[in-house]
């Protein structure tokens, strides 16, 4: 067996698979299926200061090779999170990772805060990237005065592993990405998804209740290979790439491609297995190449 | 109750119509784990360009003699239409058993009537039989849009007492199924619907006006069916949104913000 295991800026993780927030709930939903310690980090529900109860249903369009969602945050705050759900997961045999969202630089920072202080969290992923939420979120990750305002107010508020997510809805995301690592960020992860919209021609009206949504699934994979690749050849920070990985294979291209570590998403929904059976996929792959470690595959793309 | 990820074998395949599959399945190997009526599957669809996501399907009968499970399909869009190129043989991917499935009575002298409408009749079978494992005889009260529309009627009689409607009056009394006459003339201690929107809220007012307590089983748009994705969620008294693949598909109309 190859080694797997790789570093995030200080976070040690087996093996380079990761599950992207909210789609794999806070990994107990999974644990059926899998065992999670297989899993190199669970990056949980996007949790925010204040409970929200999220975007009137429907909340999801299926697309070719992908769907639609406008869930919108819906999570019962992070007071709820440390009291709840934090002594339910705390001592899952894996990385447990919050994903932290909010609408201002002050919540961001203060929910942030609050997380710090738990001892089994060894890392946040900030969310400036939801393109379902009115005020905040991706308003913040689509300038990079915004993505850096609250990477900077965030980073004087938290210790530990800082990773930002960010939005692909931009002109430059690699000019973001700039922004957060001089901000404070310790690495990215990208990309959320790409906004998108679905029209019922019976009905004649847009299918979600907000009108649009974040589109995810394999349909999105080439466009976030190309930024991750764009990315890693721009900044110093590690990179994460997520975007449609439901294969090794997939995921092994966005290693090449200079990700440091890979999340899978809309994927666990059709095969709520497929991330150990990524892991073992890139197992096999770095033994039938000759590999001995999987860090010496990132980036080796030129 | 423990998920799982099974590979079933297609057993049997009947068209029932043009717009309807059965499909009976057996796992692959070892056993099937147990399952509630009412609870339903995530079917794998692989043959589809347009379909990604799996369909969820409610577990339409299960034959624990056989260790078979059978699901009855409307073939309703590409993905759904798909499962009809399976064949005796093939290898059906399904996650099971998600949610959590209707209450059963738990006194011996309650009369159980089961409301379906069209491919919405698929869980009361498997309820159905539960019911008279634990000694109540079902009444079951099925619409449909006609007699050839009308699913599986003959397994229904086999296990209760059945009345039909049909919106063309070819079977059964003519109308939807809250304007059967059943309804007037009989009363029952428990109702439990599945079917279309309209009809359910419909049975719901008759619940209501009735005082007879009713659950009904929601098919809200879902993608994971575990409770992670959050996409199927139903705006709930007290509670607010909560996920119809894992906190349903079954809910007692008390708890629904039904404008009804």
């Amino acid at each position: 067996m190859a080694d797997l295991s790789v570093d995030i800026a200080g976070l040690r993780l087996k093996n380079p698979v990761m599950t992207a927030s909210g789609t794999f709930g806070y990994g107990l939903e999974y644990q059926d299926f899998v065992s999670l310690e297989e899993i190199g980090g669970i990056i949980v529900k996007g949790t925010t200061l204040h409970p929200r109860q999220g975007n009137p249903y429907p909340r999801m369009a299926e697309t070719a090779m992908g769907m639609l969602n406008c869930v919108g945050l819906q999570n019962k705050g992070v007071d709820y999170f440390c009291t709840h759900i934090y002594p339910e997961i705390r001592h899952i045999g894996t990385n447990m990772i919050v994903n932290v969202s909010g609408n201002s630089p002050e919540d961001y920072a203060e929910c942030a805060a609050r997380i710090d202080a738990l001892d089994d969290i060894p890392a946040i992923e900030l969310n400036i990237s939801c393109p379902n939420v009115k005020h905040g979120g991706m308003a913040f990750g689509t300038t990079c005065e915004g993505a850096a305002g609250v990477v900077s107010a965030v980073r004087k508020a938290y210790s530990k592993t800082l990773i930002v997510k960010l939005s692909p809805n931009v002109t430059s995301i690699t000019d973001i990405a700039l922004a957060v690592q001089d901000a404070g960020a310790d690495a990215v992860s990208l990309i959320n998804t790409l906004m998108g919209m679905a029209i019922d021609i019976e009905k004649r009206k847009r299918i979600l209740s907000i009108g649009t949504g974040g589109l995810s699934g394999p349909c999105v994979k080439p466009v976030a290979l190309r930024m991750v690749y764009q990315v890693a050849h721009a900044v110093q920070i590690p990179v994460v790439g997520l975007g449609g990985i439901s294969s090794a294979a997939d995921a092994i291209e966005f290693l090449l491609a200079g990700a440091s570590a890979i999340e899978i998403g809309t994927a666990n929904f059709v095969d709520p297995t497929v991330t150990v059976k990524v892991a073992r996929g890139i197992d096999a792959y770095l033994e039938k190449h000759g590999f001995s470690s999987v860090k010496e595959i990132i980036g080796l793309c030129e | 109750m423990k998920k799982y990820v099974l590979d079933l074998k297609v057993s049997a395949l009947t068209r029932l119509g043009n717009q309807h599959l059965l499909i009976k399945c057996k796992p692959s190997e070892g056993n099937l784990p147990p399952m509630l009526p009412g609870q339903f599957a995530q079917l794998r669809i692989d043959t589809s360009a347009q379909a990604y996501l799996r369909r969820p399907i409610s577990i339409h009968y299960v034959d624990e003699q056989k260790d078979e499970v059978w699901f009855l399909v409307q073939m309703k869009g590409e993905g759904t239409r798909s499962l009809a190129s399976l064949a005796t043989g093939d290898i059906l991917n399904v996650v099971a058993p998600l949610g959590n499935g209707f209450t059963l009575p738990t006194s011996s002298s309650e009369r159980v009537l089961l409301v379906g409408g069209g491919v919405g009749v698929a869980p009361l079978l498997y309820l159905g039989r539960k019911l008279r494992e634990m000694g109540h005889e079902p009444t079951f009260l099925l619409g449909a849009r006609s007699a050839q529309d009308l699913l599986q009627a003959e397994e229904y009689e086999a296990l209760g007492t059945l009345y039909v409607t049909t919106e063309d009056g070819s079977r059964g009394e003519k109308g939807f199924v809250t304007q059967h006459s059943i309804l007037q003339t009989e009363r029952f201690s428990r109702i439990c619907v599945c079917g279309p929107l309209p009809m359910m809220q419909a049975v719901a007012r008759y619940a209501y006006s009735t005082g007879t307590p009713c659950e009904v089983s929601l098919e809200n748009k879902m993608a994971c069916g575990i409770g992670a994705c959050l996409c199927c969620v139903e705006d709930i008294q007290e509670e607010g949104h909560v996920c119809v693949c894992k906190d349903g598909p079954v809910f007692n109309i008390n708890q629904l913000k039904w404008q009804i």
